[in-house]
């Protein structure tokens, strides 16, 4: 491990143990108004100043950090998981299965992927309560963004379908689930592993686009994307340089699983 | 087969693809708007003001729409016709808000293309050419920190900085050309026959020109029509928070809305050019290159 990784793996776990620890470092919460100081500057009492609504700015950044850091790696989960369903299964099958399940995936990768988001967020109704629009933000990350592993792991598993040990496994006897289970599932986790990591910054980011946009997760509750929407009423960065923390929170995580992901192997 | 009839087969084999993948996303999101939550319901109905035929008239005008086949095949006839419906939320006929906002659509994200491809090709080619480590740094690193930046921030910092919304799109972009690019001229550098070519003295123009670009090329190629499907999504972003009357903020608003027959209009149109973009981009690098194709 070199010493860019290494750092990164540091970054990316001191900023999530931050963010597990949110309740202890701000126990006034995420949603408590302080109305008598709205818009307040940073102090001692509140770090990073407060929003408009008087809310503890701070404690809103560890709480979306916290958000979005864990429920990012659930989503990419889901669509590691629905990837290696659809192109895993499809490539060891292959002959019409893998042709159809190609066409599905090219379907899905000729819309633009924030498109693609916007359209099916907006097919889900959008006054719902915080908790339900983080269940429904992530899950839709989850559930459209396995197409692009499906093609890899399909190209994968259609690979090992005609390799050796799977025709010697066959000669052998072993057929259907447990050929796939035993012997072309484990080979194909190296992939699977790449495609999990590789989402997970690509759906940090997409939430934050749908956030921005006020498609994301409703407030009280904060995220990375509604807590960057504040940058919407910013006029200049020398007035409330403080405002941009979340932003550079954020950039600095994507960096950093940007290097942890560079500097590793990950097969094509 | 003789290669201009090769090349007619394979632009109709194109848009054979290109209507059936178009007519398939278009039933797919009519029939996803019609299993929507709250489809049915029409926010003009709580309009005291209505007596019950004036709702029942409102139902009945909706009535087309309940079977998914019967309204993708009304809407396909219409289509046909010239008619794409009507916006609920705006009220206005879709093919005039198709046409009054795709050209401003095609000139901010067009401009922006142009804009990203100049920046990164200059800059990949000129640390192909240098070699210099500290060149190779900085690229990596500004394209790594664009890439680290939602687009929606990369629009709201250049409505900010009064920026043009085209830049934004143009840094959205950039990034992403630039790595890939990158990586084929530094592959394409490192084959053993430019470095033979390096050896008899060989400029580095005609290397450029002559080696390294036929081999690179047609990914480059490739990835200009990708670019297209990219800046398309980035249009969604920037037209919206910069205030540019585009298809992206018309997506926008359809979203905000739930402006569903819209939504189908646009997941149609959007799917069409990322398609033809390719579909272009695969027959040009056949053009260039028969043989390897």
């Amino acid at each position: 491990m070199n010493l860019a990784r290494k750092l990164a793996c540091v970054v990316v776990v001191s900023v999530c143990a931050v963010s597990l620890a949110a309740n202890w470092l701000a126990p006034a919460g995420y949603a408590r108004q302080f109305r008598e100081a709205p818009n307040a500057p940073p102090s001692r009492q509140h770090l990073l100043g407060t929003d408009e609504i008087g809310r503890d700015r701070f404690a809103r950044v560890l709480y979306g950090t916290r958000i979005s850091l864990l429920l990012a790696p659930a989503a990419a989960l889901v669509s590691t998981v629905l990837a290696a369903l659809v192109g895993g299964l499809a490539g060891y099958l292959g002959g019409i299965w893998l042709r159809l399940a190609r066409g599905f995936t090219d379907l899905f990768l000729s819309l633009p992927w924030l498109f693609l988001l916007i359209t099916v967020r907006a097919l889900l109704p959008l006054n719902v309560s915080p908790l339900v629009s983080v269940l429904i933000t992530f899950l839709i990350l989850g559930l459209l963004g396995w197409a692009a592993s499906a093609r890899v792991l399909s190209t994968s598993a259609d690979a090992l379908r005609n390799s050796d040990f799977v025709l010697q496994a066959r000669a052998s006897g072993l057929h259907g689930p447990r050929l796939f289970l035993i012997h072309v599932l484990p080979n194909l986790k190296p992939v699977l592993y790449a495609q999990f990591w590789i989402s997970i910054p690509v759906f940090i980011l997409s939430e934050a686009n749908l956030g921005i946009l006020g498609l994301g997760v409703a407030e009280p509750l904060p995220s990375w994307g509604s807590l960057l929407r504040e940058l919407e009423g910013l006029i200049s960065f020398r007035e409330e340089p403080w405002r941009l923390v979340p932003l550079l929170l954020l950039i600095v995580v994507l960096t950093s699983f940007q290097t942890l992901l560079s500097s590793e192997e990950v097969p094509a | 087969m003789l290669p201009w009839k090769m090349l007619l087969w394979k632009i109709a084999r194109h848009l054979g693809a290109i209507v059936a993948l178009v007519l398939l996303g278009g039933l797919l999101s009519a029939t996803l708007v019609r299993l929507a939550p709250g489809f049915d319901a029409d926010e003009r109905e709580l309009d005291p003001a209505l007596n019950a035929e004036s709702v029942h008239a409102l139902r009945q005008s909706r009535a087309g729409e309940h079977n998914i086949l019967s309204f993708y095949t009304g809407y396909l006839r219409g289509a046909i016709h010239g008619d794409l419906g009507t916006s609920h939320a705006l009220g206005q006929p879709v093919q005039s808000l198709l046409r009054e906002r795709w050209p401003v659509t095609v000139r901010v994200a067009g401009v922006g293309l142009l804009l990203a491809w100049l920046l990164a090709s200059t800059l990949a080619f000129t640390a192909c050419l240098w070699r210099a480590p500290a060149f190779e740094i900085l690229g990596i690193s500004v394209s790594g920190a664009f890439l680290c930046i939602p687009a929606a921030v990369l629009a709201l910092l250049s409505v900010i900085l009064n920026a043009p919304g085209y830049l934004a799109i143009a840094l959205i972009v950039f990034p992403k050309i630039y790595r890939y690019s990158r990586n084929l001229l530094a592959k394409a550098y490192a084959l053993p026959h430019i470095t033979a070519a390096r050896a008899r003295g060989l400029g580095e123009a005609r290397i450029l020109g002559c080696h390294v670009l036929p081999v690179a090329g047609p990914q480059m190629i490739a990835l200009a029509g990708i670019t297209v499907s990219i800046a398309l999504g980035a249009s969604i972003p920037v037209e919206s928070l910069c205030g540019l009357p585009g298809i992206g903020q018309l997506a926008w608003q359809a979203a905000l809305s739930r402006d569903l027959p819209l939504l189908v209009n646009l997941t149609v149109l959007v799917t069409l050019v990322t398609l033809l973009a390719n579909s272009g981009a695969d027959v040009m690098i056949y053009m260039l290159s028969p043989h390897d194709a």
